[in-house]
C-alpha cells in the first residue's frame, strides 16, 4: 500500500534555506508507525506527531534533491506555464523513484515515486513490493487532479484521495471505473 | 502552481497570534452551533486546517470545538466529514473524547471517520479490535446494506494488516478468504446502474441489463474482472475491483501469518476449518458456480475447487483470475489508459501467480505453460520490460522445479534491458531491486551475473544519484577474483561511459538534421568508424571482451569536452564511493598475486583518467588510502612490486602532478622495504630504492619547481626524508649519505628563503624534522628501533598479560582505597 502522499516545493523558496522544501499538503495513511514500533514506544502523542511531520519533511527534501539533480543532468529546466495550461505542464513533467532505506525515515524500506511539475513535487511513498506501474499511473492521475485545485484547499485533495487512493490502497481502475469516480469528484467540487 | 501568495498564507497561518486564534476558535464554535452550515463554516474549517497543519507543533483546540468537530464526522454532508476528519487528524484526541465505534454503530463508520480512527490508533490492540469489528460487519451485512458502503472496508482492513498482521486470527482468515472468493469470482456479469436506459419505443424486454464487455468492445464471455467495462457497475463489481487490488497483499499476509504465529495451532484448527468450510459451502452465502449463467472457460478446465478449504479455494480462484487477466491483456484496448492498466494487471497477475506457486508447489506445473507463453509473447517488445521483470522472478523462483530453460530470460534482464533501457528510471529501480532481493540465487543460478557488470553499470553511469544506493549494496557481489581487474578499470572509466551514453542517446533520439549535436567533437568521434571500437568497448554488455588500455588516452582526449556535462560530473562524484567499496571487498576475494596486479593498475591509472580536476584528485586520494591498506595487510606486496613502485617514486614529475599518491608510495617504500617484512628484501634493493628517492629529494630541493607547477608540498619533502632515514637505519652504509644531505639542507636554509618552499613556517618545520632525523641517525642502533620498531612495540599487548598488568591493577586499587 501507499504510506503517504505529499505535495511540496522543488525549487528555492524565499525564507527557506537552499536544500529545503516546503510541504504544502501531506497525507499519511493508516496508523502512525511510531505507535507500533518498539523504538518509539516511549514517545508521547505530541512527540510522535512531530516525528511523523519530520519524516514527511525528510521525504520532501530527498525528493527535492532528486528532482533538481535529475533536471540538472538532463539539462531540462522547468518552463513556466500560465494557469489553465496544466495539461501542458504535466506533459513536461519529469519523474523518478527514490529508494528510502529502512530507517531513513520509515522503519522499513520504501520507494518514493515522484513527479516534478514546474516548481512542485508530487510524491507517493509506496511499500517497495507495491505494483509501481500501477502506482505511477495513479500518481499521474492524482497530480492531474491536484494541479486543477488550489493547493491549500486541502479538503478537495482529501476528497480526490478518498476515491482514487482510499486509505492508501492502489486500485486497478479501468477507464469506466475511473470516469465514474471522476464524476463523483466533479460533483464534490461543484458544491 | 506554487506562488508567493501561497507562501505568505502559510506564513500567516504559522505566525497567528494566540489571542487572534482564540477569537477564531470561538467564532467557529458559534458557527458550528447553528443548524445549517454555510459557505462561511466550510471556509473557516478549511482555514483551521491550514493553521493546524502548517506547523509541526501540536495546537490544542478548545474542548467544545473538538466535540463539535467530532459530531461533524457523521454529518451527511461529505465536505463536512472531510474537513472535520482532516482537522481532527492534526490534533490530539482529548481524553474521554475518543471515537467510539462498536458492533452496533460500526456500519455508520464512513471512510473519513475511519481515516481518523486509524491515524489515532494508540496501540496494536486498538487496531486488532477495529479489525475484528470490520470483519464482523462484513459477515453480517452480506445481503442487506449496499455493498458500495463496504468498499472502504477492504482498504481499511488492508491498512490494518499492513501495519499489524498479527491481528488476524484463523477465523478471520477463513472469513475474508471466502468473501474474496465471492467477489473475485462471482461478481455480476451484466452492466449495472442505468446501463440501458431504454427509449420510448423499446419494450421491457430490451431493458434487460446488457452484458459486460471486454476492453476491445466485444461481449465478455467469462467472469467479471477489473479489465471488464460497462456503462455502469454493480456493487459487487466494485467489490471485485477492491478485492483484486488487495489480493496480492492478502495472499502475502496470510502466507506470512500462517507460517508465523498461527502455525503453532494450525494442526488443531485444521480440522475445524475443514469442517467449517464444508458446512458453509452448501449454505446460501457461498454462491456456487452453477448459479452463474456463465460457466467459466478457465475454471471449466480446472478440477472442481468446491471441496477445498477456504484458503486453498481462494488460491485456486486467484489462479483462475490471473489466467483470465493474462488472456484479457492480449486484447487491443480502445483507451491509452486501459493499455497502461493492462500492463499493470499483467505485473500483478504474474506476481500473484508467483505467490500462489510459492505456497503450493503443485501449481507450478499448471502455471508455467501460461507464464512461458506470456514471456514468448512479450519478450521481443521492450515496452513490456517492466512486465518481464516479474516474469523473470517467476522463472528464478520456479524454473528449477519445472526444469525450464531460463537463458532467454537472463539474456533480456542482463543484456537488452540495461543496454537499451538504461535511461528509464522506473525500470532501473525495479531491476536493481530485483537483483538486490535475489542476489544469492542469482549468483548461484545465473552464471553470467557477475560478468554482466559492464552492462549493469550503465544504470549508474546514466543516473548516478538515483541508483547509487542500490549499487552500494550490489557492487560487492560483482567483485570476484575473475572480474576484479576489469571492474576496477570500468569503474575508473565510468564518467567516460556516462558521456558515451549521452552521445548514444543523442544520436538515436534526435534526427540528424537537428543542430543540437553539431559542433560536438565527441559526437563526431562517436560517429566515426576509426574510433567506433573504443566506444563499443565502453558499451560492451559483458566482461572479458577486449581491452583498450593502449588507446585510453585517445578516448579521454575525445571526451575532454564532456568534463563539464552535469551528468558526467554527477557520475564522477559517485566513483570514489564505488572504489572504496570495491577495495574493501576485493581484499576478501583476491590472492596476493591479484592484489599486486591491482597495485599496478592504480599506479598506471593514476595518470590515465578523464580530465576532470576534482575527479582526478579524489581518485588519487582513494588510491592512496587503499594502497596503504593493501600494503599494511600484505607488507610483502611492496617487495613484489618494488620495481614498479620505485619507478613511480623515482619520477620527479609525479611529485608535482600526483602529490597525494606519490607521498603514500614513498611512505610505503620506506616503511615496508625491510627484512622484517619480507626476507627477500636485499641490501641491494634497499640501496637502489634509497638512491632513487635520494635523487628525487635532491632534485626538488635544489631547484625551483618546473614552470606551471606549484612548489612541492612540505609533506612530500618530509616523507622523502623520513623514508631515506628509515632505509639508512636498515643499511648503515647509507647513513653518511643522509646525514650529509640533511646537514646541507640546514646550511642552505640558513639564508632564510629557498626557491622550492615559499612559506617560512613550512621551511622551519622541514628543517626541524631534518635535524631530528639527523641526530637520531647518529646512534644507528637507536635509529633502527625507532624507525623500524619491532611488531611487539607497534601493537603492544602487554596490558593483556596478567603478570605485566599486575602493577597497574594494584596501583588502581591503591588509588581507590586511598581516596576513601
Amino acid at each position: 500500500m501507499v504510506r503517504c502522499f505529499l505535495i511540496h516545493t522543488v525549487c528555492p523558496v524565499s525564507g527557506l534555506s537552499a536544500g529545503e522544501s516546503r510541504v504544502l499538503y501531506s497525507r499519511v495513511f493508516g496508523p502512525d508507525e511510531g505507535v507500533l514500533t518498539e523504538q518509539h514506544r516511549e514517545l508521547g502523542p505530541e512527540e510522535r506527531r512531530l516525528l511523523q511531520k519530520e519524516k514527511v519533511a525528510v521525504v520532501a527534501r530527498q525528493v527535492r534533491s532528486a528532482v533538481s539533480l535529475s533536471r540538472e543532468a538532463s539539462g531540462r529546466l522547468p518552463v513556466e506555464t500560465v494557469p489553465g495550461e496544466e495539461a501542458l505542464a504535466l506533459q513536461e513533467a519529469t519523474c523518478g523513484v527514490v529508494r528510502l532505506r529502512a530507517g531513513e525515515p520509515f522503519s522499513e524500506e520504501m520507494s518514493a515515486l515522484w513527479m516534478g511539475v514546474q516548481n512542485l513535487g508530487f510524491t507517493l511513498v509506496c511499500e517497495p513490493h507495491e505494483n509501481l506501474l500501477l502506482a505511477e499511473g495513479t500518481l499521474r492521475n492524482l497530480t492531474r487532479h491536484c494541479l486543477e485545485q488550489a493547493l491549500l484547499k486541502s479538503s478537495r485533495i482529501d476528497a480526490v484521495l478518498s476515491r482514487l487512493l482510499p486509505h492508501g490502497q492502489l486500485l486497478f481502475l479501468n477507464h469506466r471505473f475511473a470516469q465514474s469516480l471522476e464524476k463523483e469528484v466533479a460533483a464534490y467540487m461543484a458544491k | 502552481m506554487y506562488s508567493h501568495g501561497s507562501e505568505s498564507l502559510i506564513k500567516q497561518a504559522r505566525e497567528i497570534q494566540e489571542s487572534e486564534l482564540q477569537k477564531f476558535y470561538s467564532r467557529l464554535v458559534k458557527l458550528l452551533q447553528g443548524k445549517e452550515f454555510g459557505h462561511e463554516t466550510i471556509d473557516s474549517l478549511q482555514r483551521l486546517h491550514l493553521i493546524l497543519s502548517a506547523t509541526k507543533y501540536t495546537r490544542t483546540l478548545p474542548a467544545e470545538l473538538q466535540k463539535r468537530l467530532l459530531s461533524l464526522l457523521s454529518s451527511p454532508v461529505e465536505q463536512l466529514q472531510v474537513l472535520s476528519s482532516a482537522v481532527l487528524r492534526e490534533t490530539l484526541p482529548l481524553p474521554g473524547q475518543e471515537l467510539n465505534y462498536n458492533q452496533d454503530n460500526i456500519s455508520q463508520l464512513n471512510s473519513y471517520a475511519a481515516a481518523l480512527l486509524l491515524s489515532q490508533a494508540g496501540s496494536r490492540a486498538e487496531l486488532s479490535s477495529l479489525c475484528t469489528q470490520l470483519l464482523r460487519s462484513l459477515e453480517s451485512r452480506q445481503s442487506e446494506a449496499p455493498a458500495h458502503s463496504l468498499t472502504h472496508t477492504l482498504p481499511i482492513l488492508n491498512t490494518v494488516l499492513t501495519h499489524s498482521p498479527e491481528c488476524l486470527s484463523e477465523d478471520h482468515l477463513t472469513l475474508l478468504s471466502k468473501k474474496l472468493v465471492d467477489w473475485l469470482r462471482y461478481a455480476s456479469i451484466t452492466q449495472g446502474g442505468g446501463a440501458s436506459s431504454g427509449g420510448f419505443f423499446t419494450g421491457p424486454r430490451s431493458r434487460q441489463p446488457a452484458p459486460i464487455a471486454e476492453l476491445d468492445g466485444t461481449v465478455s464471455g467469462d467472469f467479471f474482472t477489473v479489465l471488464c467495462v460497462g456503462q455502469g457497475f454493480t456493487d459487487d463489481q466494485w467489490m471485485n475491483v477492491y478485492s483484486f487490488s488487495m489480493l496480492r497483499h492478502w495472499l502475502l499476509t496470510y502466507h506470512s501469518v500462517s507460517s508465523g504465529n498461527i502455525a503453532a495451532d494450525t494442526a488443531n484448527r485444521l480440522q475445524l476449518s475443514l469442517s467449517l468450510s464444508h458446512s458453509h459451502s452448501f449454505s446460501n452465502d457461498d454462491r456456487s458456480e452453477v448459479d452463474g449463467s456463465v460457466v467459466s472457460m478457465v475454471s471449466a478446465t480446472s478440477s472442481s475447487s468446491r471441496l477445498l478449504p477456504p484458503k486453498e479455494r481462494l488460491r485456486e480462484k486467484a489462479f483462475q483470475y490471473c489466467l483470465r487477466l493474462i488472456e484479457q491483456s492480449d486484447r487491443k484496448a480502445h483507451k491509452r489508459t486501459d493499455t497502461e492498466l493492462q500492463k499493470a494487471c499483467l505485473v500483478e497477475a504474474v506476481c500473484i501467480l508467483d505467490c500462489v506457486c510459492v505456497e503450493d508447489a503443485s501449481l507450478v506445473y499448471r502455471t508455467f505453460p501460461c507464464v512461458k507463453a506470456l514471456f514468448g509473447r512479450l519478450s521481443s517488445d521492450l515496452t513490456f520490460a517492466r512486465v518481464l521483470l516479474p516474469i523473470a522472478q517467476f522463472y528464478l523462483n520456479h524454473g528449477e522445479l519445472a526444469a525450464v530453460d531460463c537463458d532467454g530470460v537472463w539474456r533480456l534482464v542482463f543484456g537488452r534491458f540495461p543496454a537499451e533501457l538504461f535511461s528509464d528510471p522506473f525500470l532501473a529501480h525495479e531491476l536493481l531491486r530485483f537483483l538486490r532481493l535475489n542476489l544469492d540465487s542469482l549468483r548461484l543460478r545465473v552464471p553470467q551475473y557477475a560478468r554482466s557488470f559492464p552492462n549493469l553499470l550503465k544504470f549508474l553511469a546514466w543516473d548516478s544519484p538515483a541508483v547509487v544506493d542500490d549499487f552500494v549494496d550490489l557492487l560487492p557481489s560483482l567483485v570476484t577474483a575473475e572480474t576484479a581487474v576489469e571492474l576496477l578499470h570500468t569503474l575508473l572509466d565510468l564518467p567516460c561511459l556516462s558521456a558515451t551514453l549521452v552521445l548514444q542517446l543523442r544520436l538515436t533520439c534526435t534526427p540528424i538534421s537537428e543542430p543540437c549535436g553539431r559542433g560536438l567533437l565527441s559526437l563526431d568521434a562517436f560517429r566515426s568508424t576509426s574510433f567506433r571500437g573504443l566506444f563499443l568497448y565502453l558499451l560492451r554488455v559483458e566482461a572479458g571482451s577486449g581491452d583498450t588500455i593502449d588507446r585510453l588516452s585517445t578516448l579521454h582526449e575525445m571526451l575532454a569536452e564532456a568534463a563539464d556535462w552535469p551528468r558526467v560530473i554527477q557520475c564522477a562524484q559517485t566513483v570514489p564511493v564505488m572504489l572504496h567499496i570495491f577495495f574493501n571487498t576485493v581484499v576478501a576475494v583476491a590472492d596476493q598475486k591479484l592484489l599486486a596486479h591491482l597495485i599496478l593498475v592504480m599506479l598506471e591509472r593514476s595518470s590515465l583518467l578523464l580530465s576532470l580536476p576534482a575527479y582526478i584528485k579524489e581518485i588519487h586520494r582513494v588510491f592512496s588510502c587503499h594502497l596503504l591498506r593493501l600494503c599494511k595487510l600484505h607488507p610483502s606486496l611492496v617487495v613484489d612490486q618494488s620495481h614498479e613502485l620505485l619507478e613511480f617514486a623515482g619520477s620527479t614529475a609525479n611529485v608535482y602532478s600526483k602529490e597525494e599518491i606519490y607521498t603514500h608510495v614513498v611512505w610505503v617504500l620506506g616503511e615496508y622495504l625491510s627484512v622484517s617484512c619480507d626476507s627477500r628484501c636485499s641490501v641491494r634493493l634497499i640501496t637502489s630504492c634509497f638512491e632513487a628517492l635520494e635523487a628525487v629529494l635532491f632534485e626538488i630541493t635544489s631547484s625551483a619547481p618546473p614552470p606551471g607547477a606549484a612548489s612541492p608540498a612540505p609533506r612530500v619533502v618530509t616523507t622523502l626524508m623520513s623514508a631515506l632515514a628509515k632505509l639508512a637505519s636498515r643499511s648503515h652504509d647509507l647513513i653518511p649519505r643522509v646525514s650529509l644531505f640533511l646537514s646541507k639542507l640546514r646550511t642552505v636554509t640558513r639564508g632564510g628563503s629557498v626557491a622550492w618552499c615559499s612559506d617560512e613556517e613550512d621551511l622551519v618545520a622541514i628543517v626541524t624534522r631534518g635535524e631530528e632525523l639527523w641526530s637520531l641517525l647518529k646512534t644507528p642502533g637507536v635509529a633502527q628501533s625507532v624507525l623500524t620498531p619491532p611488531p611487539h612495540v607497534t601493537t603492544p599487548q602487554w596490558h593483556r598479560d596478567t603478570n605485566v598488568s599486575m602493577p597497574l591493577q594494584l596501583r588502581t586499587l591503591t588509588s581507590l582505597t586511598h581516596s576513601q
